[in-house]
């Protein structure tokens, strides 16, 4: 009759709570340090935040107690990204058109599909190391070493792996009717595929291409022996072939400096990279949702 | 007859779009085989790099651990380890806190709100870069740890791991800020798995008498295990190419030493520092490190999705 009721001090129901509560700690112990780390970097750098900041070239550390501002990090972070953008769009979406258009499924689909796998896989560190050896020591680019389209060049090639895995997955959703309708009224292949499914697409793999930007955008590694770091403002185009500071390195090296100005304005630069990463995030989330409520009405 | 032929020369696709539709898909074949050409690139270009240094020392570079640009000596020993340990131990922490987090996300122990907010805000950590947690790490968690670490020392020396008095960064600390950043690919991707387990197991684990952590136990972690060893995986490949958080907390000395407490090396951070100042055969050994490296990340990462391939079909 007893054991028709639920016994608090059977051994299967304390361990049960035991292990509740365990998994609960886990949780605690794993939000703590995060919630933790992202309000510090929130507080400490948005006190730093000034207008200056955003408008004068960095101070060599130092020099004088005034760091001065991150504007040609800024910009160059901006330009790096840009570069890597105009890399790793087209030809990762042309990539992805492939994989879900026209491959069937056979070895060489199946290939490049593992090898954007293990491309995503690659450390960052190797693909600076990679453009190092290519670019920057053989001096190609019209006899530049360090320079911002090395680094952009660089970045691209840990953009390319997400943007194709978006475009495939993208296309792949779109529904067969679609293009059986646009073939079968007529229009070709690339009619169809630049008119209709690529449109139809498009929500998905904008969002996972910015997704990559926004990654892109806080990469150190690939950019400290390719695009190295600068003190002085960008003012032309030619300033791609040089060395161009960004907000990732500028973070990195002034990190390091033993000098309170300088910890500082890595901190400001650290809460304008965060913030913007993070708002990039949240709203490419919730226009994610909100496609998928509007996609089940 | 002759009209309905007509009609149908007409419809014909002009020749121009024809070639059109021919050069798009053409262009689209080499742009994706512009992935294979960049990872062979890399794989060459890393290897033909390191060619001086690896005919010059061969294996032996690996388990020497001379680093002297001066007597141009070069062994990457201490990196190698310093890549292993930090990454290995810092997943040994992470697998219970991030698959534990995964298991209170998937339950149903508070309300659905709480833990959506739970895991997208673990998922939103991802998106932090490395340096930025580098910078904290020096900032923050070097002075929340440091009276630990003496403590650490003092009552574990005689464990090879704690021997040295702790001084400024170490390998601990590399291992800690690596559990930070790890934490949200193991629990996104448990999180995952542990969903796609189906509805009808866990149903039928309770209808024969199993209580919840019985059947999570035995039932639901033992179905979701390929996919979760598939992203401790992935998180292994990411803990021993990380580079920016780890260079600027490990300390980045090349003095062997077993112990956690005294400043180390990984292969990435050595790259990080050296690359470039470097000149001569230490490029070449260089290079060597940074291969050692990609084979190790290339190894762990096929082998993951080997693992994904091999077991995802089972339910």
């Amino acid at each position: 009759m007893n054991s028709l009721f639920y016994q608090k001090n059977s051994s299967r129901n304390i361990g049960d709570k035991v292990f509740t509560s365990l998994s609960l700690i886990c949780v605690v112990i794993a939000i703590l340090p995060l919630i933790f780390l992202v309000t510090y970097i929130l507080i400490k750098g948005g006190a730093q935040i000034t207008p200056e900041l955003f408008t004068l070239e960095p101070n060599p550390p130092g020099d004088d107690l005034d760091a001065g501002g991150i504007n040609p990090a800024l910009i160059g972070t901006l330009i790096i990204t840009t570069i890597a953008s105009i890399i790793a769009i087209p030809v990762g979406v042309g990539g992805g058109i492939y994989l879900a258009e026209y491959s069937k499924g056979g070895p060489f689909s199946r290939f490049i599909r593992f090898g954007v796998n293990v491309l995503a896989g690659v450390p960052s560190i190797i693909a600076g190391v990679f453009i190092y050896a290519l670019i920057v020591s053989t001096k190609i680019l019209f006899g530049s070493m360090y320079s911002g389209l090395a680094g952009g060049m660089a970045l691209s090639i840990l953009m390319l792996p997400t943007v194709i895995k978006t475009t495939d997955e993208g296309l792949k959703l779109v529904p067969n009717e679609l293009r059986y309708a646009s073939l079968g009224v007529g229009a070709s292949m690339y009619t169809t595929i630049l008119k209709i499914t690529l449109p139809s697409a498009f929500r998905s793999i904008a969002t996972g291409v910015v997704l990559g930007i926004a990654r892109a955008a806080g990469e150190t590694a690939p950019l400290i022996f390719t695009a190295l770091f600068s003190y002085y403002y960008i003012t032309g185009f030619g300033d791609l072939f040089y060395e161009m500071g960004s907000l990732a390195v500028l973070i990195y090296n002034f990190a390091l400096e033993p000098y309170d100005a300088q910890n500082k304005l890595a901190w400001a630069a650290s809460f304008i990279l965060v913030l913007s990463i993070l708002s990039v995030n949240i709203f490419s989330r919730i226009l994610a949702a909100f496609t998928e409520k509007t996609k089940r009405v | 007859m002759e009209e309905k032929l007509a009609l149908f020369k007409n419809r014909k696709r002009f020749g121009i779009e024809k070639n059109i539709d021919i050069i798009f898909k053409n262009t689209a074949l080499v742009l994706s085989s512009f992935v294979a050409i960049i990872l062979l690139g890399i794989v060459l270009v890393v290897f033909f790099q390191s060619f001086e240094s690896f005919s010059r020392y061969g294996l032996k570079f690996l388990v020497t651990s001379e680093w002297n640009p001066v007597k141009d000596e070069y062994g990457a020993f201490t990196a190698i380890y310093g890549t292993l340990i930090t990454s290995f131990l810092s997943l040994l922490i992470t697998i219970p806190l991030g698959v534990g987090t995964a298991i209170f996300i998937t339950e149903d122990f508070v309300p659905k709100v709480f833990r959506e907010i739970i895991g997208s805000f673990v998922e939103l950590l991802a998106a932090i870069p490395s340096v930025v947690l580098g910078l904290w790490a020096i900032f923050v968690m070097e002075p929340f740890f440091r009276a630990f670490f003496v403590f650490l020392h003092n009552f574990f020396g005689w464990v090879p791991l704690f021997s040295t008095e702790p001084t400024g960064r170490n390998s601990l600390l590399a291992i800690l800020i690596l559990v930070v950043m790890l934490l949200p690919i193991v629990t996104s991707i448990a999180r995952d798995s542990l969903n796609q387990v189906p509805k009808k197991l866990r149903n039928a684990s309770y209808g024969i008498g199993a209580s919840r952590w019985k059947t999570i136990f035995s039932v639901i972690l033992p179905a979701a295990l390929s996919g979760i060893m598939a992203g401790v995986l992935l998180a292994l490949g990411r803990a021993m190419g990380e580079t920016m958080a780890v260079t600027m907390i490990i300390g980045n000395s090349n003095a062997f030493s077993w112990s956690l407490l005294s400043p180390g090396y990984t292969i990435s951070s050595m790259l990080a520092n050296q690359f470039g100042e470097a000149d001569g055969s230490q490029v070449s050994s260089l290079f060597y490190a940074a291969f050692v490296l990609m084979i190790l990340s290339l190894v762990v990462n096929i082998f993951a999705q080997w693992l994904v391939k091999k077991f995802s079909l089972k339910y």
